[in-house]
């Protein structure tokens, strides 16, 4: 279980963005988060309480978007997505496709600041 | 009055600072001609025994050296240093896992320019080590023969992370009844087109041809390079 260390790294990040924008505290942080990024989201949900303790964040909220797995077809030759994370084939035409596109992202898109 | 709380677009990875150092440690394995290879797998798969096989046979014609991550003790270094290359141990503590900022500092004093292999054994996980980067030109997931065929469906992104898994313990295959087909179909729906390597480091199966797969990438990562320069 690293979600903890996750939740730190983006505890770390939301105060570093609060303070270049001058802001004062911080309501809300937006997290995209794909399947493959190896990060569980309840996991991380709790342990962002957790790391947000004694910090500029205490009391902010961490919404989450699971986004899909998108992969390139080479049949379709179209982005697709897959069947599951056990089978990495086409939804449409059932090709395996090892190119993955989308789906490994750990990211803050987006954050809600006061004044 | 409290005022509206503003909403700011920020867009930046989680791990970024772990991804900059990484793709440093690339960019230095390249420009010293190493060939950096991570292991994952479960506790217990055989990374130590497969390590010390495979330094011990390349060390006749390469120059190679290991670090080797666990959560606590030095044993496998100490294992691993009997195949006479050099070797560090990198004790996370608490960590389940290995970052590039590990490796960078288990790097201090050594001149890469003085190899052409360096291996980075990852603590015995299947789950964590996923996320992280560690600048390394090839990631190898290893299987053991003890496992279950089924392993890659039960933990699909750190197959889905590696670009090659190795087979081992093969040695045990025939007791444990183990169902190559099952396994390397597995492997195939979870990493569609992976390359698959198998061999027993106790009997030495499969060694050869595993040293002939390693020299190869290091000659093309080697051809890559000349032609960026």
């Amino acid at each position: 279980m690293h979600e903890l260390s996750i939740a730190m790294s983006i505890v770390d990040l939301a105060c570093e963005e609060a303070e270049s924008r001058g802001a004062h505290g911080v309501e809300v942080v937006y997290l995209k988060l794909g399947p493959l990024s190896g990060v569980v989201k309840e996991a991380l949900l709790f342990s962002y309480e957790i790391a947000c303790q004694q910090t500029p964040l205490e009391g902010s909220k961490l919404l989450i978007e699971e986004v899909p797995i998108v992969v390139n077809c080479p049949v379709c030759r179209d982005r697709r997505s897959v069947q599951s994370l056990q089978s990495l084939c086409c939804a449409e035409c059932g090709t395996p496709t090892p190119e993955v596109l989308e789906g490994r992202e750990l990211m803050v898109t987006a954050m809600e600041l006061r004044a | 009055m409290i005022p509206e709380p503003r909403l700011v677009e920020v867009r930046k990875n989680v791990l970024k600072q772990n991804d900059v150092l990484a793709r440093a440690l690339r960019e230095r394995f390249r420009e010293a001609g190493v060939l950096a290879i991570s292991l994952v797998s479960s506790p217990g798969s055989g990374k130590t025994a497969f390590l010390e096989r495979t330094l011990t046979v390349l060390r006749a014609r390469y120059r190679v050296a290991a670090l080797v991550g666990d959560l606590a003790t030095e044993n496998d270094a100490a294992r691993l240093a009997r195949s006479q290359v050099p070797v560090k141990q990198i004790i996370t503590g608490a960590v389940c896992h290995l970052e590039a900022a590990m490796v960078q500092n288990a790097l201090d004093g050594w001149n890469l320019r003085d190899l052409d292999f360096l291996f980075i054994e990852n603590v015995g996980n299947l789950v964590c080590p996923s996320s992280y980067d560690l600048g390394e030109d090839l990631r190898f997931v290893l299987l053991s023969v003890t496992e279950g065929e089924d392993k890659p469906l039960k933990y699909p992104t750190i197959f889905n992370s590696a670009d090659v898994t190795i087979i081992t313990k093969l040695d045990l295959a025939a007791v444990v009844e183990f169902d190559e087909v099952a396994a390397k179909r597995n492997i195939q729906s979870v990493r569609p087109g992976m390359q698959i390597l198998k061999l027993s480091a106790k009997t030495g199966e499969g060694i050869p041809s595993f040293v002939e797969f390693l020299e190869k990438r290091r000659l093309r990562t080697q051809s890559t390079c000349a032609v960026g320069k």
